[in-house]
């Protein structure tokens, strides 16, 4: 029961996706993900979604150390709202970041439509995954090493490189590559605010609503066959695809 | 690390401040704008007929596919944690991801390649007088295949936590399958099973990749809330976008509300009994 409810809800549609791109000639699906605009759309799309996974690794990171080693009031309410990109609508995200950055913004940053505010938008919703994959990592962990080589005289920066980086380091990559491959594929967020930056979600929806599934169809295929790498990479390292 | 008060400061005003920016102003931003020509205002937009459908085309989005996966979920965790079928299993819990993994814009493209007019079962649908693509059925497949995997990631570690020797306890007292499930199973997950409803009525309740592409965006009909954000802010009218700002409002604070939800849940999900 549970398979066939998986194959009809999820399998059979993807492979309907897979064979309308394998139904062109492999000439026509080539030329159709090789062309100049499909080269330039997955190249934006790659290396937006790389971008925000390395600054999301960083910031994830430091916001976890905070939330675990430090002691501040109002600590436990900053632990709750990590986990609100995953409560709220990412149509909220894009609307407030119109807003915030749009051609009225009140900061009078005029960042919309750039790849920029692709990025920040990325940022918003992919926030917990790195905090909430270091988190346990950080608390679990025995301090006993960190004062043995403070002991011996280690700077702070040579006890977190050589001590606490490479105890975080599977947690760190399986959060930042939950965040590319989420990143890879988003579009609630960004639907309101990217206009002529070519993101491979939105190219694929316009291909739908003009008539081109076919086109639509071969760049699926490309998301999804990175989708699967990521995939595959996560289990390697371990880490769990939900939160 | 013996890290100085200084450094400390540093780090924590660096990290709050990182929060305060990403996180906190948008959510003000939609609020201020929402009620900046008045409360009665923002009402008003709240209450149009478009938007108490949209209200309610969301509401019954996570009415349908919530109770749906929660019953594939608990099934589907049994399986990959209790199942004899090893190799099922395995199977089960290497596709069950992929609807987080694939971008719900495909979601969307996939159920119109095989329920559209020129799909795989559209012209024997469009025969028997079926329309499921630019009608409410499909929206609600899209929101099922989009929030299918919460329950199931949920419930399978807490049940490979507690393991099956209560079960198995139960079945030697002579219980039946049935009895051990609802007696011992059942109460052991069941704050598992909770955690992921929230997560995938969140998931059902703003959903708009996938329903974009499934949806006719007739207001009225086939506008859930996010899609009348959309709609709203692209054909703003005479009126400007505050009526977008008030919808979103309207999912912002619902947001709120599951947030509340997992806070309070998030300690009791991992802990099994």
């Amino acid at each position: 029961m549970a398979t066939l409810y998986l194959s009809v809800i999820v399998l059979i549609p993807l492979a309907a996706v897979v064979a309308k791109a394998l139904s062109q000639s492999p000439s026509a699906l080539w030329r159709s993900i090789s062309n100049a605009e499909s080269v330039k759309t997955l190249v934006t799309t790659l290396l937006a979604a790389v971008v925000t996974a390395a600054i999301a690794s960083v910031m994830g990171t430091l916001v976890a150390w905070v939330l675990v080693r430090d002691e501040f009031p109002g600590r436990s309410v900053v632990n709750a709202i990590i986990d609100l990109p995953f409560a709220m609508p990412t149509i909220v995200a894009g609307l407030a970041l119109l807003v915030l950055y749009g051609p009225h913004s009140p900061l009078h940053l005029h960042l919309a439509f750039t790849r920029t505010i692709v990025v920040v938008a990325l940022l918003f919703i992919t926030l917990p995954f790195v905090v909430r994959a270091v988190q346990p990592v950080l608390l679990e962990r025995n301090r006993e090493v960190e004062e043995a080589a403070a002991s011996l005289g280690a700077s702070n920066l040579t006890i977190f490189r050589r001590v606490i980086l490479p105890a975080l380091r599977p947690a760190i990559l399986s959060g930042a590559a939950l965040s590319f491959a989420r990143a890879v594929g988003e579009i609630g967020s960004l639907v309101l605010i990217t206009a002529k930056v070519p993101i491979a979600s939105i190219v694929i929806y316009n291909d739908i609503e003009q008539g081109v599934p076919h086109a639509a169809a071969s760049l699926s295929l490309v998301l999804m066959v990175v989708s699967l790498v990521v995939l595959a990479l996560i289990r390697r390292l371990g880490g769990r695809v939900a939160h | 690390m013996l890290i100085s008060a200084k450094a400390r400061w540093g780090l924590r005003a660096a990290a709050l401040l990182y929060l305060l920016l990403l996180l906190i102003l948008p959510v003000v931003i939609v609020f201020t704008k929402t009620f900046e020509h008045g409360v009665g205002t923002a009402w008003s937009y709240m209450t149009t007929p478009a938007a108490i459908s949209a209200l309610s085309l969301s509401l019954l989005m996570a009415i349908v596919a919530v109770p749906l996966n929660a019953i594939f979920g608990i099934g589907a965790a049994l399986i990959i944690v209790r199942g004899r079928h090893r190799r099922l299993a395995a199977v089960l819990d290497a596709f069950i991801d992929l609807p987080f993994l694939v971008s719900p814009v495909i979601v969307g493209l996939a159920l119109t390649l095989v329920y559209g007019i020129h799909g795989w079962f559209g012209a024997w649908l469009a025969s028997h007088g079926v329309q499921i693509i630019f009608a409410p059925t499909g929206m609600i497949i899209a929101t099922v295949f989009v929030s299918l995997p919460f329950v199931v990631r949920e419930v399978a570690p807490v049940l490979a936590e507690v393991g099956d020797e209560q079960e198995q306890a139960a079945a030697t007292l002579g219980a039946c399958g049935w009895q051990t499930f609802r007696r011992i199973t059942l109460p052991s997950i069941r704050w598992g099973v909770l955690y992921g409803v929230i997560l995938s009525t969140a998931r059902a309740l703003g959903e708009i990749g996938a329903v974009l592409v499934v949806s006719s965006l007739v207001a009225g009909s086939t506008l859930t809330l996010p899609l009348l954000v959309y709609e709203r802010t692209q054909n703003p009218g005479s009126a400007g976008v505050t009526g977008a700002y008030a919808a979103a409002t309207e999912l912002a604070v619902i947001s709120l509300v599951v947030l509340l939800a997992m806070t309070l849940l998030s300690p009791r999900r991992t802990r099994s009994t």
